[in-house]
């Protein structure tokens, strides 16, 4: 049994224009890349339930090859930056993500 | 920027020095009360570093959003510190063009009453008179054509109000002859600089070089090289799809990219496409003033306050209320709460406070920084005393000062809009004048 944050390289979050918040989790392992792809864990409902959310907020899901990454966006409830803003950029977000988990992975060995 | 890597970059013979100046990332609130997000002296800084190192190298210049928020008064900005900073360089005469716009808030008005659709992007309705009259500054974005237009002119320098990203650097190629599938993403490639390769440095130069069917771009930071994978993770970087973007005049299309590792410091990108589309139509920024703001700034350190603390805010904004009416109507009063749910708000998953003490920011705007002063004031004794039956029964918070802090203004961003236009040169006017040392 693996975390999130044991088996990928990168998790972070930013402002996608002033609507969006995307993340991306990216790995630089390959076969870790597969496993968590079968797994069938990352996917909307999931995103969602992470952060508590309704799915209809999670406007874009990507499996994205060529980076080795998963992207998704959350639509803001309001624009970045306007009155109550808790994080200008969008980029202190991701952390709920690190405690995903996967049964069958174990992370890469150093 | 960091000079080292621009003048290692400079040993590479570029034909051109090109960079996007701005961003929305900085927030509503430069464009809205028509100011930078960076001091002065740090632009001037950069630009006497390319100027000199483009005049020199006789290559052009391209700086496109000028300061920050790319509106006209920011290019004026910019060209005035590009013309104080020839009189202190030994340049030979060179030619300075200025893009600057002719859409503004009365443009898009006129466009509106004549029944054009201006179409909200992110799910946002379309443009309403309403909206802009809530604007209180809007900056059109400009795509490539103007640049390869004010290159056709023979500018040396070019500044230009807000742009596409990509633009600056799609215009210089496509002045070259690169074809457009390969010009556009060029620029999407390059518009971050260093942080398309790795590892992580913020403010390096980069180098890109464009051929008739694929891009290279190398890293030269000595710490940093371009990998297929640090390029393909800025396909994702601030971006919700990292197979298509769209950008003045069409789509950059990276469905089909391959990428090869050339050599140690850089890589080739083949299979990039443009899709030109049939109506030409730009995105609007717009942003709008809500209020004067102020702040305060509290700290709580008492166990049963903390453990109920929603209580303790319950009472503030009901004491607010009762005086000032309802909160969300003629004023705004958020309360920031920082060990429990400050950053995430409500998406923070983690439901109990584990920490020992809190940090409370409360923030109100309103329409004058007198009233948003006293009501942020009431809301910040409202914690002080509020009536939870704790031990400590001579004041329930902590104050850091006495008085309440004033920020910044509040704005937001109205406008995020696309509007279709009849011609991508006609309302980027681009004036051009020969710059001497006087």
């Amino acid at each position: 049994m693996s975390k999130l944050s044991e088996l990928a390289k990168t998790i972070r979050s930013k402002n996608a224009g002033v609507d969006h918040i995307t993340f991306d989790i990216v790995f630089d392992d390959q076969r870790i890349f597969e496993g968590v792809k079968d797994s069938g864990v990352m996917n909307k409902q999931t995103m969602a339930d992470v952060f508590g959310i309704s799915s209809d907020r999670i406007t874009h899901f990507f499996v994205f090859e060529p980076g080795r990454a998963f992207k998704f966006s959350i639509a803001r409830k309001t624009p970045a930056g306007g009155p109550g803003e808790r994080d200008l950029f969008g980029c202190q977000q991701y952390a709920p993500l690190f405690d995903l988990e996967f049964r069958d992975l174990e992370r890469p060995i150093n | 920027m960091e000079p080292g890597s621009f003048y290692a970059g400079l040993e590479e013979k570029p034909e051109a020095i090109i960079a996007d100046a701005g961003s929305c990332d900085v927030g509503p609130c430069s464009l809205g009360s028509g100011t930078a997000a960076s001091p002065e002296q740090w632009q001037r800084f950069d630009l006497e570093h390319m100027l000199r190192g483009a005049r020199k190298a006789g290559i052009p210049m391209i700086i496109s959003s000028c300061n920050d928020t790319g509106t006209n008064e920011g290019v004026d900005k910019f060209a005035a510190i590009i013309k104080d900073l020839a009189t202190n360089h030994d340049f030979a005469p060179f030619k300075l063009a200025c893009i600057r716009s002719t859409i503004d808030k009365t443009f898009v008005e006129t466009a509106l009453k004549g029944g054009s659709p201006i179409r909200g992007l992110a799910g946002r309705p379309d443009l309403t008179p309403e909206i802009l009259d809530g604007t209180n500054a809007l900056v059109p974005v400009m795509g490539a054509e103007p640049f390869v237009e004010a290159l056709t002119m023979g500018a040396d320098v070019i500044l230009s109000s807000r742009s596409s990203d990509c633009c600056p650097f799609a215009g210089f190629a496509m002045y070259k002859g690169i074809p457009k599938d390969v010009a556009y993403y060029w620029g999407k490639v390059l518009e971050c600089a260093s942080f398309a390769c790795e590892p992580y440095m913020a403010k390096e130069s980069v180098l890109g070089v464009a051929c008739e069917d694929r891009v290279w771009v190398k890293a030269v930071h000595p710490g940093q090289r371009c990998t297929p994978t640090s390029l393909a993770s800025h396909a994702m970087y601030e971006r919700n799809d990292p197979y298509r973007e769209a950008v003045a005049g069409g789509e950059i299309d990276m469905g089909q990219l391959v990428y090869r590792q050339l050599d140690e410091k850089t890589t080739e990108v083949t299979g990039m496409k443009f899709k030109t589309s049939p109506e030409y139509w730009i995105k609007l920024e717009g942003a709008g003033k809500v209020g004067e703001r102020c702040y305060a700034i509290v700290g709580v350190r008492d166990p049963h306050t903390i453990a109920n603390i929603d209580k303790a805010v319950g009472w503030s904004q009901m004491k607010v209320e009762e005086r000032y009416g309802r909160i969300g109507g003629t004023y705004q009063l958020y309360f920031h709460l920082y060990g429990k749910n400050a950053v995430l708000g409500e998406l923070e998953p983690v439901r109990e406070i584990r920490s020992h003490e809190l940090g409370i920011v409360a923030e109100v705007i309103a329409d004058t920084e007198a009233l948003a002063k006293e009501i942020v004031t009431l809301a910040v004794r409202g914690i002080f005393y509020a009536r939870l039956n704790t031990k400590g029964t001579a004041g329930g918070a902590a104050f850091l000062t006495e008085d309440p802090l004033v920020g910044s203004a509040a704005y937001q961003w109205t406008v995020n809009h696309i509007m279709r236009i009849d011609d991508p040169l006609k309302y980027f006017p681009i004036t051009l004048e020969q710059i001497c040392q006087n």
